[in-house]
């Protein structure tokens, strides 16, 4: 199953344009899609506009790789399950946030291991035609830097 | 025991909250975020909704806004820390008011130039964070750590 989340707060429509051209081509593979306050519907996946926390992580852990907006949230989610994810950043020209901060995300992103940009239609095709090659992450530590958690617990306790 | 207000809006700034749980350890906690359905995520700690906003809705801001004023003066909490956003914004501005110790962690989201409201934040806030070392300078934001 592929899991397809564009966060809860903004609609991203050109994602999910791509996504649904793509599933569309391949009626055999499994969606879910987390559309938000989008306005373009999926004709060939399954969505819903909201999913509670519990259920999402459930179809992380359920789903082969992620597509997803450059949002930390999705992100850090599918590295902590070590599920690969695809990235598509919301521009700020497209109406689709409120600056590139998800650009900038992207490109500091990119050569992680299980994460993999897509920035045009053609290239997250590509990468869902070959998913099967894509693997997650190794994981990631439960928490923040001992550092930061350290100087804060200091700071709270001070 | 120190009362700390552990606030952040949904999504990205709510996950690298609870990344700081350790921080929290041996306080009076409660949490706040604008979710009801990630309640189950903080164990047996208190947890508070308020409803979402960001600035171009003066409404739901004012809304909001209030939201936390009233939550903060029941609770007095005598540390806020936030990783984010226009919630986690307004808790330190109460908190100021209330003299509480504000502590603002900017998401690691914004690893170009702050956020916003992570600008504002540093007008109010007694700690104020960037997870970007680049991003730090002596006058502020520091840099002690990231989530990630």
């Amino acid at each position: 199953m592929i899991l397809v989340t564009v966060g809860t707060q903004l609609p991203f429509d050109r994602m999910m344009m791509w996504l649904d051209n793509w599933a569309e081509q391949n009626p055999d593979v499994e969606f879910y899609c987390q559309i938000g306050p989008g306005h373009y519907k999926p004709k060939h996946a399954k969505y819903a506009r909201y999913l509670p926390p519990q259920q999402l992580n459930d179809l992380v852990l359920a789903s082969e790789v992620i597509v997803s907006h450059a949002g930390m949230g999705s992100i850090l989610t599918a590295l902590k399950y070590q599920r690969p994810i695809i990235i598509v950043p919301r521009l700020h020209s497209e109406g689709e946030h409120r600056n590139d901060h998800q650009v900038a995300t992207a490109k500091w992103l990119q050569d992680r291991p299980g994460i993999t940009v897509a920035s045009d239609e053609a290239t997250l095709h590509q990468l869902l035609d070959n998913r099967h090659q894509m693997q997650g992450s190794k994981g990631i530590s439960e928490f923040a830097s001992d550092a930061l958690i350290g100087k804060l617990r200091a700071a709270i306790l001070a | 025991m120190k009362k700390v207000l552990a606030i952040a809006s949904g999504g990205g700034h709510w996950v690298q909250l609870l990344r700081l749980r350790p921080a929290f350890e041996g306080t009076n906690l409660a949490y706040c975020s604008t979710n009801e359905a990630y309640r189950p995520e903080v164990g047996g700690h208190a947890f508070h909704v308020v409803s979402d906003a960001n600035i171009w809705e003066k409404r739901a801001m004012v809304k909001m806004f209030l939201q936390v004023t009233w939550m903060m003066i029941k609770m007095r909490p005598h540390v806020v820390v936030t990783t984010g956003a226009a919630p986690g914004l307004a808790a330190l501005i109460v908190g100021r008011v209330l003299g509480a110790k504000t502590i603002w962690v900017d998401s690691i989201a914004n690893s170009e130039e702050l956020s916003g409201s992570g600008k504002y934040a540093g007008r109010v806030a007694h700690v104020w964070l960037t997870q970007w070392p680049h991003l730090s300078s002596e006058n502020g934001p520091n840099h002690w750590g990231a989530v990630l």
